[in-house]
């Protein structure tokens, strides 16, 4: 015991020497939720239109009038001509335009229609698409409350849509969880692989061989410290979260840490796997950054959703561990579920956990071949 | 104490070691004299359960590395070859993680470092990074003695160590020698064999020759000039393209060389090199030093 916690200490004074390694612990996380929550938003506001309205009647006045007061508009230009179209898109002045026809007033009146163009800049697909999307359901919800009252129509479905869970779609939601997952990833298993690989390459690693220490109190040495920061890290990120960003926890708290703390463990030893096979510190750090990194902020759903993947990376998906964690987070946060819904995925991450301890052990040597 | 039979280890295609055998006493300075690449670290670490050996048996006093390696990991002091301890932490905190390490206190085995330790102590809140050579190697062989090793195994300790440090280094190893302890060291440097009380030179994996050092020197009966002349570089070409040299090679400022006979005079090679212009010539006998040695062993090889 004492030799455990005289490892301990090493491993403390090594965290808190190292300048890189307190940024990356402590200061890497504030600023990747800060980033993804504030500067990388995807939610629109304020985006910025033109009109080239052509017949000025006071039905297309009307309709203008209410795309801009949605809050997701501003006028960025009156257009005059059609031609002046292509000029405001190439200049980037305006994401969408807004095309009335001409007599669009009495058009509408006489034959119960009249043609909308929404004109949007698709270089950016995912944001041409929104703005469309918000452009004619407030063109619609006009139409149909102001023209439509004293028309009859047979038959008429009125779909009515509720974005539950997160009423707002608000992408922070999306995104607490996901940088969750990868800090935890980031943390556990980089820090790890480095810190035993960097014995290695030091030469260190030698002397600790050499010494009556076991293995397993070598591992469980270099391990301790990093699950004690990563909870730490877990917790900051749920506080900054729910505190600055109103993500809200409303399943049980407790359970939530569990699942993150079973989730530090899966990548810890992960960490001490990847530690096994890289001999330096530069290839702990290229296949955890590689290997975990990319696929994680990738693959996991954080970014993209899985079910819009082609097959062969959706099944890949599968073996990405942060895919599983950021289930269960958003079931816990969001929905407030409990252990019977996300006892699936928590049995994966235990699974991953022991097989990768499995491993590690089968790997780890006692000798320096 | 060590003993060595029939050793042999490689890496896929190079054969580190090959059938080595020796035996160290207690008490015993024994030394690894050999160049880069003859073996001596893989050998280290085969002996200190590092490494595990294709064929032939070793025993650390008594217990046998593959079997017994907990205890032999238990009752050695190793000092690899490159600075080992951690750069990032201070000299006293070094010792206190060895000391604790090993189950042990710097307290309880103060006495055994004491000389040594005592030199680097006004350091001691120094991060071990910053020390100088010589300082790091003291505090290195502090922490392989910390818990009073029966054994010492030391991997070319002095090298990149400044003269003055290396010979303070080994007047240490002496002392420790006197309290008992048996001690195992590798060095490049052909000097520091006369030091050891029994060395043996290794060349590619095999060793050449086991013996004491006076011992080596002695029976080394064949017959060494030492040669000098204004232009060096001229003359060893010139000394080696003679019909009666067997080897010449640059030794100080000197050149040491060896006729391919017994009776090859000093007065031959003279004449030869006078008739070859070379000015400011001297030639006479000297006695053999291990490297000379070593280097008549190597050739014969």
């Amino acid at each position: 015991m004492k030799q455990f916690i005289g490892f301990l200490r090493k491993e403390f004074l090594h965290i808190f020497r190292d300048p890189r390694t307190m940024i990356i612990i402590f200061g890497l996380p504030i600023v990747q939720l800060l980033l993804f929550g504030k500067v990388i938003n995807s939610d629109l506001q304020d985006s910025r239109i033109a009109i080239l309205d052509q017949s000025h009647d006071n039905t297309t006045q009307q309709i203008t009038a209410k795309l801009l007061s949605s809050g997701y508009f501003l006028m960025g230009k009156e257009l005059l001509a059609s031609d002046d179209v292509e000029d405001v898109f190439r200049s980037g002045q305006v994401k969408m335009v807004v095309t009335f026809g001409p007599d669009f007033e009495k058009t509408l009146e006489r034959e119960g229609k009249a043609d909308v163009q929404l004109l949007a800049d698709a270089s950016d697909p995912n944001t041409a698409r929104i703005l469309t999307n918000y452009a004619s359901g407030i063109i619609n919800d006009y139409v149909r409350k102001e023209k439509m009252q004293n028309v009859q129509l047979p038959n008429q479905i009125n779909t009515e849509v509720r974005m539950l869970y997160n009423e707002s779609l608000k992408s922070v939601y999306m995104f607490v969880p996901g940088i969750m997952a990868m800090i935890l990833m980031l943390i556990s298993a980089m820090m790890t692989s480095i810190s035993i690989s960097k014995e290695k390459e030091l030469g260190t690693m030698e002397v600790l061989l050499a010494s009556p220490l076991k293995p397993i109190q070598i591992v469980l040495g270099k391990v301790t410290p990093y699950l004690l920061l990563s909870f730490i890290n877990a917790l900051t990120i749920m506080l900054i979260g729910y505190f600055v960003f109103g993500v809200p926890i409303k399943g049980s708290f407790v359970f939530l840490m569990t699942e993150s703390f079973l989730f530090i463990l899966m990548a810890l030893s992960l960490g001490i796997l990847i530690s096994t096979i890289a001999p330096n510190q530069m290839v702990a750090m290229f296949i955890s950054l590689l290997a975990l990194m990319l696929p994680t902020i990738l693959l996991s759903g954080f970014m993209f959703p899985i079910e819009n993947m082609p097959l062969p990376l959706r099944i890949f998906s599968n073996i990405m561990p942060p895919r599983w964690f950021i289930v269960i987070l958003k079931n816990i946060m969001l929905k407030g579920t409990g252990i019977t819904y996300v006892w699936k995925e928590t049995l994966i991450l235990m699974s991953m956990t022991f097989l990768f301890i499995a491993l590690s052990i089968k790997n780890f040597k006692i000798r320096l071949e | 104490m060590i003993n060595v039979q029939h050793i042999s280890k490689s890496y896929k295609e190079i054969q580190a070691v090959s059938d080595i055998s020796f035996e160290v006493k207690k008490g015993e300075i024994f030394g690894l004299i050999g160049p880069d690449g003859a073996g001596k670290t893989t050998l280290m670490r085969i002996l200190m359960t590092l490494l595990i050996q294709d064929e032939g048996q070793a025993t650390m006093g008594g217990f046998d590395v593959i079997k017994d390696y907990k205890k032999i990991r238990k009752m050695v002091g190793y000092m690899p070859g490159r600075f080992s301890l951690y750069q990032d932490l201070t000299v006293e905190e070094n010792l206190n993680f060895f000391a604790t390490v090993f189950q042990t206190t710097v307290e309880e085995n103060y006495e055994l470092i004491k000389d040594i330790y005592i030199q680097i102590e006004p350091f001691k809140k120094r991060l071990a990074g910053k020390l100088s050579g010589g300082m790091k190697q003291k505090l290195a062989l502090s922490c392989a003695l910390i818990h009073k090793p029966e054994i010492l195994v030391l991997d070319e300790p002095t090298t990149g160590v400044d003269a003055v440090s290396r010979k303070e280094f080994w007047d240490m190893l002496k002392k420790l020698q006197a309290k008992g302890i048996t001690i195992l060291v590798s060095t490049p440097y052909m000097d520091e064999a006369n030091l050891c009380n029994r060395v043996a030179l290794m060349q590619k994996g095999k060793v050449l020759n086991i013996d004491t050092p006076q011992k080596l020197v002695e029976n080394y009966t064949r017959k060494l000039y030492a040669i000098r002349a204004n232009d060096m570089h001229q003359l060893i070409q010139d000394i080696r393209a003679y019909e009666k040299t067997d080897y010449a090679y640059a030794f100080g400022q000197y050149l040491h060389v060896t006729g391919n006979e017994d009776d090859v005079e000093a007065t031959e090679f003279e004449s030869y090199l006078i008739q070859k212009n070379h000015t400011k010539l001297e030639v006479f006998d000297i006695h053999p030093t291990i490297e000379d040695v070593f280097m008549d062993r190597m050739g014969e090889q």
